[in-house]
């Protein structure tokens, strides 16, 4: 069980960072720290950040920022990166133009 | 720690969220929100198609939806300090048949009678509203004040905001059970035997409700249901309406991002046996949505798909809400089967909740959604 307040404050408020315009979702056009504030503002999972931010939310569905986005949060929730949860992989694997997607199955399988 | 408060809310998703975040608005910060998985929002609240829309509800949760349209869905980013992505640019619910006509136009008759402007348009008209549809749509019902919005910053933009104002969230909170004392409710009790304790819990968790109400004596008829949903790349502005059909076979939306988002069953759902903590989706559903939404829009045969999830609704057996308080167990205020309309009407379900929670009148009467409103006709 996790105490959100109690976290929030045991890590603290968002300080700004020198490096926090760096780009980390380059699908969705999320910064660094756009990422780090959001974890201030009670996202604590990486769930929850992928809703609130679009980070991993994109066209290479977070294959390119994953982990380091992990490592970003992990740092700014004072745990170690295995410690946060990885994110949830969703089908399709690539993406899949809706005609070739609606012959799966069905009538007209 | 300190585990007791004015109110108790079980479940983290919008319905919960809200509760807490009108409660701390009118001052009542004293709230603790207990939701049972990791992350909030985990439910249906993040998983569904986006729609804020009244046309075709239950005339029993009607009032409620237009409470909301009306009152606080216009004013909900500037006041949560989020994007909600909220668009009021209609809903056509779409036909291609005369039962389509027919059924299309009962839903509408019905709403219309309950004050709600919606009326039916022909194949032409729904044409000028949205010339992309297909030529073989032949009527529709047009409800110019329904919408969609963003459900994943919208329910996360709520749980934010009342954090902000004071109120206790915990996560990875799995509630076992409630306890009267003395005849009153009084004990919230975790599943890792952690107590909390209150004189008033608002219980909005989903399916998972019926369980937590079993504790207590409660019974209300209600199964689970697997929906599920894709969202597609950016595309051009297509249309920033919201659609649906008369056989509810496919609705959404063109997000404001360019994306679609779709959602949809392969009427197949009702074999599946998964619990529900572990949503898999099904991969016929994917190929019958997409042959959906090909029928009436056939442009969007070359979108990719990136994602497909599912979620659980949880549905009545009459098909409307159960919501306001349990007189069997003083205290014990039930916001439950939303039967997939509990995203639209999240706000007013959360405003209406705060206020009962306060002792005070809703501003709408739920009297119709009691949870022992239920009757056998055999």
């Amino acid at each position: 069980m996790l105490d959100i307040q109690e976290k929030m404050k045991e890590i603290g408020p968002y300080v700004p960072a020198e490096d926090d315009d760096i780009l980390v979702c380059r699908c969705e056009e999320v910064t660094k720290g756009e990422i780090r504030k959001a974890v201030h503002d009670g996202m604590t999972t990486i769930e929850e950040l992928r809703r609130f931010t679009r980070c991993g939310m994109g066209l290479c569905q977070g294959q390119t920022c994953g982990r380091l986005v992990k490592s970003i949060v992990a740092r700014e929730l004072h745990v170690r990166p295995d410690e946060v949860e990885p994110a949830t992989s969703r089908t399709p694997m690539r993406p899949i133009e809706m005609k070739v997607a609606g012959r799966d199955g069905g009538y007209a399988g | 720690m300190n585990h007791t408060a004015d109110v108790i809310i079980i479940g983290g998703g919008i319905a919960g969220c809200s509760t807490a975040y009108y409660l701390a608005r009118s001052g009542v910060t004293n709230v603790i929100v207990l939701e049972g998985s990791d992350s909030i929002g985990h439910g249906g609240s993040s998983r569904n198609g986006g729609g804020v829309r009244q046309s075709g509800r239950d005339v029993r949760e009607l009032p409620i939806v237009m409470y909301g349209i009306r009152n606080l869905w216009p004013y909900l980013s500037e006041e949560l300090g989020v994007d909600t992505e909220y668009t009021q640019k209609g809903n056509l619910r779409l036909g291609k048949t005369q039962a389509h006509y027919e059924k299309l136009k009962k839903l509408a008759d019905n709403c219309r009678a309950s004050g709600l402007d919606v009326r039916m348009v022909d194949g032409k008209e729904v044409r000028e509203i949205c010339p992309c549809l297909s030529q073989e749509i032949t009527c529709a019902s047009w409800c110019p004040t329904d919408g969609h919005a963003n459900p994943l910053v919208t329910t996360l933009g709520f749980y934010r905001k009342a954090l902000e104002m004071g109120v206790r969230f915990f996560t990875g909170a799995k509630v076992k059970g409630l306890r009267k004392i003395r005849g009153k409710l009084r004990e919230v009790i975790l599943e890792d035997g952690t107590v909390f304790e209150t004189d008033t819990v608002v219980l909005s968790a989903g399916y998972a409700s019926r369980y937590i109400m079993r504790t207590v004596g409660l019974e209300v008829p209600m199964i689970s249901h697997l929906e599920q949903v894709f969202v597609t790349e950016r595309e051009p502005k297509m249309f920033d309406i919201m659609l649906g059909t008369a056989d509810a076979d496919f609705y959404g939306h063109q997000a404001s991002n360019g994306t679609f988002v779709w959602g949809s069953d392969s009427g197949l759902e009702i074999g599946l046996d998964q619990s529900l903590d572990n949503v898999q989706t099904y991969d016929l559903s994917l190929g019958a949505t997409c042959r959906a939404v090909e029928g009436y829009i056939p442009l969007l045969a070359d979108a990719k798909i990136v994602r497909f999830w599912g979620g659980w609704l949880d549905m009545t057996a009459d098909g409307t809400y159960i919501m306001g308080p349990a007189e069997e167990v003083p205290g014990l205020l039930l916001a439950c089967g939303f039967n997939g309309h509990g995203f639209g009407t999240g706000p007013a379900v959360g405003y209406i909740m705060a206020k009962l929670a306060m002792g005070e009148e809703p501003p709408v009467d739920i009297r119709p959604l009691r949870y022992d409103r239920f009757m056998s006709n055999k």
